[in-house]
């Protein structure tokens, strides 16, 4: 059973995003972790880089396959984890955690309200198997 | 196509048991990866030792008195200098030179020879074997069905299958097989292989399939941490291309010659005539056009099969095969360019997903292992 934070909230897409005043971190959940297989590479935004809501601003790539990242609420790119760079493995290993990809301010800081609880997320998994 | 008419091996229900991750693979239910995932299943092949299934290949016994003349005539390699024991490389060519199938030719002796074909391809070579068949004295035999294959590859692979068979493994050389035992199964037990390390490949009876690999993980140590993993697809592509070696479909096709492809060296246009020699030798009168190159990104990002090729602006090729290379950390990747930028050195660009990524040709095998 893959791992769900409860504090998170979470995409359809699985994305997770941890909230923190107008600013939200940004990364793939253990399910998306899990079925990508091992990720050796990040193709992320610049800092300064502005998405509208359901925007990809990236790419995960695994040794077989590439999957475009989506930020869900609209916002800036403040900052990146430049540590996958190096070590893209951190994503598979703590997805929640040190494989964090961007922070991103959002320009309506409600936004987030509106995605999936720890409960919903998990429910939506139970659903596509 | 639904899992259900895909086809499965002998080994299909072991696949499942060792948490395999199901795909597609040409038609086959096949492992792109197990739980262990794609890196370290390549590292632990290249380290110590990786079990791969390949029972999906297909098997072509070729027998009689023209069985030497029959083959000679339809692939590019000389099967006159086989030696009982011996197998070699080779490709089966259609009118035009273009390659039908590569495959290994094995001489057990100059009345029985035994093509091994691709898994996707096996039909096709069927067919294509049998329609060439003219007043030939020989029988041909599609024994795919009958046989499971299981490769063991890695600097212990030798240490590990000597513990299920009484055969001297010291004294069949690379390329080289013999026919014994492995866990009192009788096998065909042939030192080749698809990841550029030392290993075996072991053919036997279908029934016996999950009792051999059963035998291999154990004999191997799977479970511990420095033990023989069974090792995927995915694995299985990554291991070939930093080894250097051809993929069907991709480096070589109908519509590309062993000369293009870099396989010279198993094209012998001076033993005579064979399906499309003429068109080849014609080809390496006048000068190839393109042929295939090896090469590194060098920007971040990877190459993926398919990607288009740039070189001073304009596009000269394509990608034929691009990953990751997990043993090297680099990107690595074939394609075919024209045939005066296919030296090392040349920078390439790379149409990546719309960016336009730098690369460098670079000698190849990529990767070579340690004698």
């Amino acid at each position: 059973m893959a791992n769900i934070p409860e504090n998170l909230r979470y995409t359809k897409d699985h994305e997770w995003l941890s909230v923190d005043g107008e600013t939200a971190a940004l990364g793939i959940t253990d399910y998306a972790q899990s079925s990508l297989g091992d990720v050796v590479y990040i193709d992320m935004p610049r800092v300064g880089d502005k998405f509208g809501a359901h925007e990809a601003f990236g790419s995960v790539e695994s040794v077989k396959a590439v999957s475009e990242i989506f930020t869900p609420i609209a916002g800036e790119i403040v900052e990146l984890n430049n540590g996958l760079n190096d070590t893209p493995e951190k994503v598979n290993s703590d997805p929640y955690g040190d494989g964090w990809m961007i922070k991103i301010k959002m320009e309506n800081a409600g936004a987030a309200d509106a995605l999936l609880s720890a409960e919903e997320y998990e429910e939506y998994l139970s659903t596509i198997g | 196509m639904s899992s259900e008419e895909l086809k499965r091996t002998p080994l299909y229900q072991a696949h499942i048991d060792l948490g395999g991750k199901m795909v597609d693979f040409g038609g086959w239910n096949m492992p792109v990866q197990y739980t262990a995932g794609v890196i370290e299943e390549h590292m632990r092949t290249r380290t110590q030792a990786g079990l791969f299934d390949v029972s999906h290949m297909g098997e072509i016994w070729v027998e009689g008195e023209d069985a030497i003349p029959f083959v000679n005539r339809i692939t590019t390699n000389d099967v006159t200098k086989l030696v009982d024991g011996q197998a070699h490389y080779s490709a089966l060519t259609n009118e035009n030179g273009g390659v039908v199938d590569d495959l290994l030719v094995y001489r057990f002796d100059r009345g029985k020879l035994l093509l091994v074909v691709n898994a996707s391809t096996t039909e096709k070579d069927w067919d294509w074997i049998t329609s060439h068949k003219g007043d030939d004295d020989i029988t041909l035999t599609n024994a795919s069905a009958d046989y499971c294959q299981i490769a063991v590859q890695g600097p212990l692979a030798k240490i590990i299958l000597k513990k299920l068979t009484d055969s001297d493994l010291n004294a069949i050389k690379y390329y080289h097989f013999t026919v014994g035992t492995v866990d009192g199964v009788n096998s065909i037990i042939s030192r080749t292989g698809y990841t550029g390390e030392d290993g075996f490949e072991v053919y036997a009876a279908t029934d016996y399939a999950r009792q051999l690999w059963d035998k291999l993980l154990e004999a191997g140590y799977y479970g511990t941490e420095t033990g023989i993993l069974p090792a995927g697809l995915a694995a299985r592509n990554t291991l070939r291309l930093e080894a250097g070696m051809s993929l069907y479909g991709h480096e070589l096709s109908d519509d590309i010659t062993t000369l293009e492809a870099n396989l010279g060296w198993i094209t012998k246009l001076q033993k005579g005539e064979f399906t499309g020699s003429d068109k080849i030798s014609a080809q390496k009168e006048k000068g190839l056009t393109r042929r295939l190159v090896g090469f590194e990104m060098t920007d971040r990002g990877i190459a993926r099969d398919g990607f288009d090729v740039y070189i001073n602006g304009d596009k000269v090729g394509y990608v034929t095969s691009g990953s990751p290379a997990p043993f090297l950390h680099k990107n690595i990747g074939y394609a075919f360019v024209p045939t005066e930028f296919a030296n090392v050195g040349q920078e390439l660009k790379i149409d990546v997903r719309g960016k336009q990524l730098s690369a460098v040709v670079v000698p190849t095998p990529f990767y070579k292992r340690e004698k």
